[in-house]
């Protein structure tokens, strides 16, 4: 009771926070700021869109990826391989993968991830930058895996083994039984899972800086360089001379805040009207 | 008897180390990341010899100008000179004191790392994205012994806002019209082309990772790093090799009266590098606000005083450019200025 009451005044007052301080950005930048492609501190021009654009790509595209491997991983550590040293070296190793500091992720991304990427562009005919949204994307997809995979485990773990013995006794196969049984009933469990790495993948900075090319135009280009909210905000805090300047990072921060909300908010009617239907 | 005696002798010691410690000075200072590591040589040193201590931050430029108007820090230390409108908005008239000399070089990957030369012009079209290969005929004619191919190039820019990319406009916006009227001066700029990397590291790391990518570091961290850099034709029309006492040699102007006026980018000065800079320590032309005790305040300016003169023997150590005898002759002048209470602190 006392967590959540504290948990949301903090929120509130992180909202607040962020609201007062952008104010000189929110009067000089106006509702351009959320339509306008341009961020440029030499003329005092700030506009939000391609850093918006640059973290939902970002984001999507690494739920993509990492849902479909931290599925795979959880059907395997919560059907197949459930106890033995096998199943402890796996599920140590995926724990592990959430403990690794970001900052270690971007050097991993920069020396093993970019050389790779900018093979694929050398072969697409692409400018090889070899940073760059699909860059982060992938990087990304690493970082958020343990999250989704930890509860998708779990969530597999907690169904009743009765209802998969009735499928078995019924004839279906295993995989028919995985398909059929075992992911619908764990799928709001599951969907939360995707939904908390999501939050992760949107928030994430240093690594992001890394890899992405930090190219502040507007660009849907995939292999292109691009950039993201919160490591706009971490490149450019520290320098942001001027209240409009300063304000606008901040106003980043706020628009961060709110899309996250947001994005929550929906995912959680979209999770409970699943869960509904099963 | 004994005890008493053991006691008396326990409070005199202990008076004695009470003020003893008052007596040891403790500031702090706030500023930019560029002569970090020569400060805290210095600042070492300084403790060693004189038992001052200073707690320097390396917060950036911008960090050390906001955190000395907002009287948190004894001094602070920029990259830039304060423009004139940010000025404004500080409580009370300040100065600015220049340190050490630093230069910005051009470094690249090409196949070999040979040392190539090019032209002002040639710079400001690379970041402007106008040239898009290296085997462009113009770099050729300057470079006819390097094997340049069809290679594209990348270019690789400061991603976070740094005096380095203030001093690297600087000298395009004087070199190159276009790069004046579509891009600009600044900490942080919108780029035309390019990727952007956090900090000199990361510049670095982008271009080592990049074959054919073109980019800006301090040339303190290309020596460290041995990085290959290009040669510039400064505007006397000669080609110079950036070094600290190229570097150096860019300060051999005419010095202003107000040696804030002056900016080294694209000296004058024969033999000088074309993009180098002063950095510069701030504080209070007044040091008597806010209650600061007068001690404090004069063991900050004599200690100023030491850096730019016993001080600059550590620089080149570290591979910074010392200051030019005229310039320092200019310090002496501006630290004389500071006042506590209407006299001089150092005379």
């Amino acid at each position: 009771m006392l967590g959540g009451i504290v948990v949301s005044v903090l929120l509130l007052a992180i909202f607040l926070s962020l609201l007062l301080s952008s104010r000189p950005a929110l009067v000089a930048n106006g509702l351009r700021f959320l339509t306008g492609t341009e961020w440029n501190p030499v003329n005092d021009s700030f506009h939000a869109l391609p850093f918006v654009v640059g973290t939902l790509l970002t984001s999507f595209l690494a739920l993509i990826i990492a849902t479909i491997l931290s599925l795979a991983l959880a059907i395997l550590m919560g059907e197949y391989f459930r106890t033995g040293p096998f199943a402890s070296i796996m599920r140590t190793a995926v724990e592990l993968l959430a403990g690794i500091p970001s900052v270690v992720y971007g050097f991993i991304g920069l020396f093993f991830l970019v050389p790779a990427v900018r093979a694929l562009q050398l072969a697409l005919g692409v400018p090889p930058y070899g940073v760059g949204i699909l860059t982060s994307s992938i990087l990304l997809a690493f970082m958020i895996l343990p999250y989704s995979a930890s509860i998708g485990r779990e969530m597999i773990t907690l169904v009743p083994a009765d209802l998969k013995e009735a499928a078995l006794s019924l004839g279906a196969t295993p995989s028919e039984t995985i398909w059929k049984i075992t992911l619908p009933y764990a799928r709001s469990g599951i969907l939360g899972g995707i939904l908390l790495s999501l939050g992760r993948a949107m928030g994430e900075t240093m690594a992001v800086t890394m890899v992405i090319g930090n190219s502040n135009g507007l660009t849907f280009d995939l292999l292109g360089p691009g950039n993201t909210m919160a490591s706009l905000i971490a490149n450019e805090f520290s320098e942001a001379a001027g209240d409009v300047y300063l304000g606008s990072l901040i106003e980043i921060a706020l628009l961060l805040f709110v899309i996250s909300t947001l994005i929550n908010i929906v995912g959680k009617i979209v999770i409970t009207r699943m869960a509904e239907g099963t | 008897m004994k005890i008493s005696r053991i006691a008396v002798v326990g409070v005199i010691l202990t008076v004695a180390a009470a003020v003893g410690f008052s007596q040891s000075i403790e500031m702090v200072g706030a500023g930019a990341t560029f002569p970090a590591p020569f400060y805290s040589k210095l600042f070492d040193e300084y403790n060693k010899q004189f038992g001052v201590k200073v707690n320097y931050q390396a917060v950036g430029s911008g960090g050390g100008q906001s955190q000395l108007k907002n009287k948190t820090v004894d001094f602070g230390a920029s990259d830039v000179v304060v423009t004139d409108e940010v000025a404004k908005t500080f409580p009370a008239p300040f100065v600015s004191v220049p340190m050490v000399a630093g230069a910005v070089v051009i470094t690249y990957n090409l196949p070999g790392n040979p040392e190539l030369k090019l032209t002002s012009d040639i710079v400001a079209d690379f970041f402007l994205g106008k040239i898009k290969r290296w085997n462009d005929p113009r770099i050729v004619a300057l470079n006819p012994d390097v094997k340049l191919g069809n290679t594209a190039i990348t270019v690789v820019h400061r991603s976070d806002g740094s005096g380095t990319t203030a001093v690297f406009s600087d000298y395009l916006a004087k070199v190159s019209d276009d790069w004046k009227s579509t891009v600009g001066v600044g900490q942080s700029l919108k780029w035309p082309v390019g990727v952007g990397g956090k900090g000199n590291p990361g510049v670095a790391g982008l271009v080592k990772q990049l074959p054919g990518s073109v980019g800006y570091v301090e040339l303190i961290y290309a020596l460290q790093n041995s990085m290959p850099y290009a040669q510039l034709k400064n505007k006397s029309g000669n080609w110079v090799k950036a070094s600290l006492a190229s570097t150096t040699a860019a300060a051999n102007v005419a010095i202003p009266e107000d040696v804030t006026r002056v900016n080294l980018t694209n000296s004058e000065a024969a033999d000088g590098y074309p993009i180098s800079t002063f950095t510069w320590i701030l504080v209070y032309k007044e040091q008597s606000y806010d209650n600061r005790p007068q001690p404090k305040a004069e063991a900050m300016m004599k200690m100023i005083w030491w850096m730019v003169h016993d001080g600059q023997r550590y620089a080149e150590a570290l591979s910074y450019a010392t200051l030019p005898q005229a310039v320092v002759a200019k310090a002496e002048t501006i630290i004389k200025s500071v006042t506590y209470g209407g006299a001089p602190l150092v005379k």
